[in-house]
């Protein structure tokens, strides 16, 4: 027996003791709730991470594209260019220009921003793609290829051919992975893009797998000079990708930015919100029916200790009879509580951390939405902090009620109640 | 008489138990002064009041009416909080039905109103339980579980449990009531030499009148009231 405050905890240990196994069956659930918890949350914002690595690294953090313009000053530039064709009322006050017309000149603004890294001009469209197995609709970028690995991971993503060989062919493209396959097309081979008038001639350089299954079904890459001459558009560029310090803060920078440069910019996170609103809604749905486990286990253990307390009302009674306040008895029940979350959080943690190791090595071959090799777990500890949130909530909350049942015992009652 | 002022006050004690038709008068205007290192009996029938009494003279439970005094100190309108430190700091209580802890040995019982009560170190107040046990002459049996000892060994467990903190007054529930004669012997010359060297006050309950009779003072009860 210790003294002071560990003489409640020694008193909450025995009587714990003394109801191993049920209070062993609300340990479990605890561990087991607070271990699927983490896992599921850890496999989830694993997916979550593992897309946005990708799309940052495919469509950066940033993307400056349309201009827009006050109706006033979008006046001036119609007399100016006389290009009313390109001009719509996107609404009152304010008109709006696809793409951009200087890019050059944009580029200069966006580099003013200290938080981009990198930038470089896009120009995109949507062109019909022939092997001579089949044609595909596909996502024609073009781009230069030295700007452009600065704001993404393309050189990563490179499965077969290289970037070198791009680099050195004027006529090369570079296919996403499920593209090729469809089009049946390796590396070297002959593909066609019909341009208005003629077919123009590409070489397969490279093949890449971004592992998002929506772009490597449609992307693909050639040179800004070929792509204008297949586009007919030898101004403009789509947009400008650009790559942030710090990708979090990309969507106050975009608001920056688009006041400095004229153009709507759009942050990843705005691009991708329905995506990320998959995720944000994966993980709550996920974390909810694994706090179902925790409550069933909190339920078990309210259970356990009301019983403890109905047949301990005695033991309970004599300790008062000795001087142990109502506070000291409060203690001694929340503590019986607070034992076991204690060790179920603990045993939990290390239950979820062995899972997701073993998870993460299992070799599994995705593909779907993504393509992935292994499931992709992300370690945060802010799950371990959630699960042991919800599990301390749950947990003391059932405590609480039959702790405070026990404080208000009347020793009188109970003594009267056995003695003649 | 000491000179010293009284351990135990009542003036016009009541006591009401059961509701409605069941209402009894159980205690009925009881005058009761109790005297430092003075030894008291109460007899009387069963159903008296002899439990109730005892009951509110430990804090355990509220008088309708009536004053209660322990140590000067105004007793029976004091808070929950005041009458768990008057508990504590003045009361040993020894119950008709032994009532240890189950789950703890025969030393923890006695060290856990000792612990509580913080008036001296650990080693220091688990050598005094030791020596209390063997006292009671449980000197083997010191790491036995509640459980699992005689009905006699844990009544001298409770016994000893009552006055290892030296209480003031110690309260005594039939405390002989399931021994034998010979236990009952021993358990009482216990007490009286316990209470002697510490200047301690009992008051207890007994059904036997050669015990009864061994102590300073005999109140004989019926009825709710002393006669
Ligand atoms: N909860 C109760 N409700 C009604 N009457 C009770 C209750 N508890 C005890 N009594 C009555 O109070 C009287 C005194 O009881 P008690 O003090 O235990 O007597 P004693 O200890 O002298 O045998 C008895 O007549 C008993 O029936
Ligand atoms: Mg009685």
């Amino acid at each position: 027996m210790g003294s002071g405050k560990f003489l409640n905890l020694r008193i909450a240990w025995r009587l714990l003791l003394a109801k191993r196994r049920a209070m062993l069956m609300s340990l479990g659930g605890i561990v087991f709730g607070i271990a699927l918890l983490i896992v599921t949350q850890a496999q989830t914002a694993g997916f979550e991470q593992f897309f946005i690595r990708t799309i940052l690294g495919t469509n950066g953090a940033l993307r400056i594209q349309d201009r827009f313009q006050p109706t006033v000053a979008s006046m001036v530039a119609h007399d100016e260019t006389g290009g009313a064709a390109m001009e719509i009322a996107l609404r009152e006050g304010s008109t709006y220009e696809p793409g951009i017309r200087h890019p050059a000149q944009v580029l200069e603004g966006v580099f003013a921003f200290e938080s981009v890294l990198a930038a470089a001009p896009v120009l995109r469209g949507e062109v019909a793609i022939s092997s001579g197995f089949r044609t595909m609709e596909g996502r024609l970028h073009g781009i230069e290829i030295t700007s452009y690995l600065a704001v993404s991971d393309l050189d990563q993503q490179i499965v077969r051919g290289s970037l070198l060989d791009f680099a050195q062919q004027s006529d090369g493209v570079i296919l996403g992975s499920v593209l090729a396959e469809r089009l049946q097309l390796r590396v070297g081979d002959t593909v066609f893009m019909r341009s208005r008038q003629e077919q123009r001639r590409f070489r397969v350089s490279a093949i890449f797998e971004s592992g998002i299954e929506l772009v490597d079904r449609v992307h693909f890459y050639a040179h800004m000079r070929e792509t204008r001459r297949v586009l007919n558009e030898f101004e403009r560029v789509s947009y400008i990708q650009a790559t942030l310090v710090d990708p979090d803060l990309a969507p106050m920078i975009a608001r920056q930015m688009e006041y400095a440069v004229g153009h709507h910019v759009a942050s990843w996170q705005e691009r991708e919100r329905s995506w990320l609103e998959v995720f944000r809604a994966l993980k709550l749905s996920s974390a909810i029916s694994m706090t179902t486990i925790l409550l069933i286990a909190g339920l078990g253990m309210f259970n356990t200790l009301a019983i403890i307390v109905m047949e301990r009302s005695r033991e309970i009674a004599i300790l008062r009879s000795m001087g142990y306040t109502r506070r000291d008895i409060l203690e001694i029940f929340l503590m019986q509580g607070v034992i076991v979350y204690t060790i179920g959080t603990l045993l939990g943690w290390i239950c979820a951390a062995a899972l997701t190791r073993t998870i993460e090595s299992i070799p599994i071959r995705i593909r779907g939405i993504f393509s992935t090799d292994h499931f992709v777990m992300y370690w945060s500890f802010q799950h371990y902090l959630l699960a042991a949130a919800i599990a301390g909530v749950v947990v003391l909350t059932a405590a609480f009620i039959p702790a405070r049942r026990a404080s208000l015992i009347e020793p009188g009652d109970v003594v009267r109640g056995t003695s003649g | 008489m000491p000179a010293s002022a009284p351990i135990v006050e009542v003036r016009r004690l009541n006591r009401y138990l059961g509701e409605g038709e069941g209402r009894v008068h159980v205690l009925r205007d009881i005058d009761l002064t109790l005297d430092a290192g003075q030894t008291y009996s109460i007899v009387g029938p069963s159903g008296c009041g002899k439990s109730t009494l005892l009951y509110l003279l430990g804090l355990l439970d509220l008088p309708d009416s009536g004053e209660i005094h322990l140590n000067g100190i105004r007793a029976d309108n004091a808070g929950e909080a005041e009458r768990t430190r008057l508990r504590g700091a003045l009361i040993g209580f020894v119950f008709q039905f032994h009532f240890l802890l189950a789950e703890f040995t025969a030393l923890e019982n006695i060290l856990l109103p000792l612990l509580r009560q913080r008036t001296i170190p650990e080693p220091e107040a688990r050598a005094w339980a030791e020596e209390v046990l063997c006292r009671v002459g449980l000197r083997d049996k010191l790491h036995r579980r509640g459980n699992q000892l005689s009905g006699g060994e844990q009544q001298r467990v409770a016994v000893a449990r009552a006055l290892a903190n030296k209480p003031p007054l110690l309260l005594a529930d039939e405390p002989t009531g399931n021994l034998d004669q010979a236990n009952s012997e021993a358990l009482f010359a216990l007490l009286h030499e316990l209470a002697a060297t510490h200047n301690q006050t009992i008051l207890l309950v007994t059904h036997n009148p050669d015990l009864a009779q061994r102590c300073h003072h005999t109140l004989p009860m019926r009825d709710g009231r002393f006669i």
